[in-house]
């Protein structure tokens, strides 16, 4: 099952092979995350054609239940990690900004596509630039839209990162408040400074008038 | 076996009379539609001018009639405008050339196809009669032209905005003098954006079968006294 302990020096487990069967030594940390990580249970929140992209990926070729997410979560409440596909406009942000809210922790979210990670084309009054700028991101999936491989490639690394995690740190369990004035995660000039145009969207600075 | 030219099938037009479609139309000029002259023999001077376009006819008209026109064309016998098809504006990038609000109606027992244009100058306000009174399609075409472009729809029911949130402060997207990114730095525009609060407006009570009742057709009123169930 993969249930393989690092071995540590400092200490020596003595077995006695004859007195029970069947048992196998390990860290919590590694089987909680361990177990964790394979059963996550996504929560997609698909708004435009990367939410396509990820029924590609659920379905039976790339077969996302063999990383264990077979079971969408349609309740926010059940669900481990927060699938954004596709793009945000601002009026849905504090949907979304919701239903973070609602998951229970520890909870992970994945930022799919090129709009959900920066806003993507969409460089306009309608849309977020980022969904990082309203709830933390853990990660992101370039693409536009991403293959179903690269989603894949993105759960993967969610689940190296949860692999990573240990029981000690207690920032997994605790809720991030945010700021109570402004109901942001991130200082505004941050908001700012991450969602400047770049490339081609610095010319369309004018106002047509 | 019947060969697959011969099945008729049950309620198939005639050949002749099925629509066919157009070629060869002319970019401008060519036989407007008969409508454009009713409507200029009976309201006289609130019709300006009358141009065709790809073959479609547009009439230019007074923004103050534009409700009675839409009420006649839609009961006239001879007319029978029952379908309106959109609702919208056009703003142009030069200062001087006015505002259009533009009316597209279809009538499908005499197949025509009629748009009305009214011409709101810049400097007054935007304002034209609600056509929401004869085609109750209008209203939610009516608040999406308010919410983009500002055009007031005197005597709509509800005219507030239906794309953008009802407390959105930096103006009317759509128009030139509207900047691409809003007016707002982007931390203000989600500041403002997530207190916006939707649930205090959409509320699972406000939209419960009970209280909309008395609102609801009567097949379905029935339908749910027998005792159905709504499905909540």
């Amino acid at each position: 099952m993969g249930l393989i302990a690092r071995p540590d020096e400092k200490q020596v487990v003595t077995v006695d092979p004859g007195s029970q069967e069947g048992w196998v030594t390990t860290r919590l940390d590694f089987l909680v995350n361990w177990a964790r990580a394979n059963s996550m249970w996504p929560m997609p929140f698909g708004t435009a054609c990367c939410a396509i992209e990820f029924m590609a990926t659920a379905a039976s070729k790339y077969d996302l239940a063999r990383f264990g997410m077979e079971r969408l979560s349609y309740s926010p409440r059940q669900a481990d990690v927060l699938l954004c596909a596709g793009r945000v406009p601002l009026k849905l942000a504090p949907v979304i900004r919701r239903i973070y809210q609602q998951m229970p922790q520890p909870k992970w979210v994945i930022a799919m596509g090129a709009c959900a990670s920066t806003g993507g084309m969409f460089d306009n009054y309608a849309v977020v630039q980022g969904i990082d700028t309203i709830i933390p991101v853990d990660v992101y999936v370039p693409g536009c839209p991403p293959r179903p491989e690269a989603l894949m490639y993105g759960i993967m690394m969610l689940q190296q990162k949860v692999m990573g995690e240990r029981l000690r740190d207690e920032s997994l369990r605790h809720e991030i408040v945010p700021d109570p004035a402004s109901q942001l995660y991130i200082p505004p000039s941050a908001i700012d400074e991450l969602s400047e145009p770049f490339g081609n969207s610095v010319h369309q600075t004018r106002s047509g008038l | 076996m019947t060969p697959t030219s011969q099945i008729q099938i049950a309620g198939s037009a005639a050949p002749h009379d099925a629509p066919r479609t157009p070629t060869q139309i002319p970019h401008r000029g060519g036989t407007p539609n008969p409508s454009a002259e009713a409507l200029r023999a009976r309201f006289g001077d609130a019709v300006s001018r009358v141009d065709v376009v790809w073959g479609e006819t547009t009439v230019v008209v007074d923004a103050a009639r534009v409700r009675d026109m839409v009420a006649w064309l839609h009961d006239d016998a001879g007319e029978r405008y029952d379908y309106l098809v959109d609702v919208t504006a056009v703003e142009f990038r030069d200062l001087e050339q006015p505002l259009e609000v533009v009316w597209h109606l279809r009538s499908l027992p005499y197949r025509r196809f009629l748009r009305l244009k009214a011409l709101l100058p810049k400097g007054a306000p935007l304002e034209v009669p609600s056509v929401w009174p004869v085609h109750k399609g209008a209203d939610w075409m009516e608040r999406e032209c308010f919410d983009m472009f500002g055009v007031r729809f005197e005597g709509h029911p509800d005219l507030r905005r239906i794309l953008m949130w009802e407390q959105y402060k930096e103006g009317f997207p759509l128009r030139k003098d509207f900047p691409l990114r809003g007016r707002f730095s982007r931390a203000e525009q989600l500041r403002q954006a997530l207190a916006a609060n939707p649930e205090a407006r959409y509320s699972m009570e406000e939209i419960s079968v009970v209280e909309a009742f008395s609102d609801l057709p009567d097949e379905m009123r029935q339908r749910l006294a027998s005792g159905e169930r709504t499905g909540e």
